[in-house]
């Protein structure tokens, strides 16, 4: 009997644990959108999760491209067209249009524990 | 039309008669400048038979591929520009494309442009704009097609009736926050390329994005630009051909006459009378009088070349 109790408080432990530092998939990586019109990337300062992934859209009626010089390039985006991006390493990332360089954006990648790194 | 419109002049001429003769033959007027004082040379054709030199074309932002409300038609645009080149009467020596052949740097762009812009059977000397070099490589298709003899992103230079020609590249390696951009390098030809030539021999420069800064909130205008016209300071004949802007915006400081041209698929609004510089959709009879080419002509002697801009339509 004393053994099973045990087992049981172990185990209920053991769960408690796993909830307080999340399991992995417990706390879903999420896409979070970036709409690109008018020459503007809306929003233009963007906080995410590590692991996020960041979807642009160009909804503008011009050709524009999302760069980050050594993080990431896009391709030529027409109307319509998506761009995205996982971020897995936090920090901030600066970025433009490779077309008309004075468009530009931040995203703010955040450490995934809820410490975000100002 | 108003009554004033129908008021005799002295010689029998109504007003709206002047105006129709003006509308008619004014898309042909060619200037000049002789020691200071401009002169009428008269029509283009009759101007061409009196002194030693050459005409040229300047054409731009063709955005083959483009096909939104602006214009569902560019290469269309593109067609009629080029037929009005075939008619026109003095036959010019050569076209230059001030860049943005294509809108997505897609191959079958590059391919329509090249069939359409071969019908004026003309040489074509061609600078990238900023939508020619977005391809999966970027600008390996332009330089493939228009690049081969070129140096860096595709700049050069070459001569032509005494006159100096300079192709000059100022859409590559864009900053986050900047205008357009020349680069060391390319600036370091440019000096080079200048060296051996005397200050009275005239200068061309083209280039796609603006070589003066016309509006920088919407990106008018390149970073270092200002070392390039310091190098072009001693010649005492410089004009700068830009396109970008799809509209024509023109100016004269000491020696140096810069001139934007009209683009043959799109207009674009005035500096700051839009959110954005995005295309401007304009009543379908407008359009095409807002599209167009330059003609541009050199006089042996004149300090100042010639523009005259031929809308599409007038």
């Amino acid at each position: 009997m004393t053994a099973s109790i045990l087992v049981r408080g172990a185990c209920a432990a053991a769960l408690l644990l796993a909830l307080a530092v999340g399991l992995p998939g417990a706390a879903q990586a999420a896409d979070v959108s970036v709409k690109i019109d008018n020459f503007t990337f809306g929003p233009q300062r963007l906080s995410v999760k590590l692991g996020d992934t960041v979807v642009w859209t160009n909804e503008d009626d011009i050709p524009h491209t999302v760069v980050s010089i050594s993080r990431f390039r896009s391709a030529a985006l027409d109307t319509g067209d998506k761009f995205s991006f996982t971020f897995t390493k936090a920090g901030t990332y600066e970025y433009f249009c490779g077309l008309h360089p004075q468009m530009q954006g931040t995203i703010v990648v955040e450490a995934a524990t809820g410490s975000a790194t100002k | 039309m108003s009554s004033h419109d129908e008021d005799r002049g002295a010689d029998g001429l109504s007003r709206r008669k002047v105006l129709e003769c003006m509308t008619w033959a004014g898309t042909g007027v060619l200037w000049t400048v002789a020691g200071g004082v401009p002169t009428s040379l008269g029509l283009v054709g009759e101007a061409m038979a009196e002194t030693a030199g050459m005409t040229f074309l300047q054409i731009s932002d063709s955005h083959v591929g483009f096909d939104k409300p602006a214009n569902p038609n560019a290469l269309g645009t593109l067609e009629e520009a080029i037929s009005k080149v075939k008619a026109l009467k003095a036959k010019p020596s050569f076209m230059i494309h001030t860049g943005d052949i294509t809108h997505l740097s897609k191959e079958k762009e590059f391919d329509d442009a090249q069939q359409v812009i071969s019908q004026a059977r003309l040489d074509v000397h061609y600078v990238p704009g900023e939508h020619d070099i977005i391809d999966a490589e970027p600008g390996a298709l332009y330089k493939q097609r228009y690049g081969q003899n070129a140096k860096g992103s595709g700049y050069y230079s070459f001569d032509q009736n005494g006159v100096h020609f300079i192709g000059l590249v100022n859409v590559a390696n864009l900053k986050g926050g900047g205008l357009g951009s020349l680069g060391v390098d390319q600036l370091a030809w440019l000096e080079d390329d200048l060296k051996a030539k005397t200050a009275s021999t005239p200068i061309v420069v083209f280039a796609h994005i603006p070589l003066w800064t016309v509006y920088e909130k919407w990106g008018w205008g390149t970073d270092d630009s200002a070392q390039a016209l310091g190098l072009l300071k001693r010649f005492g004949s410089v004009t700068v051909l830009n396109g970008h802007i799809h509209q024509i915006v023109q100016k004269v400081e000491g020696n140096v006459t810069f001139h934007t041209a009209r683009s043959t698929a799109f207009p674009q609004p005035a500096p700051g009378t839009a959110p954005s510089p995005g295309p401007m959709k304009v009543p379908d009879d407008k359009l095409r009088g807002m599209l167009g080419v330059a003609e541009v002509s050199y006089r042996v002697g004149n300090s100042r070349l010639a523009i005259i801009d031929q809308p599409l339509q007038s």
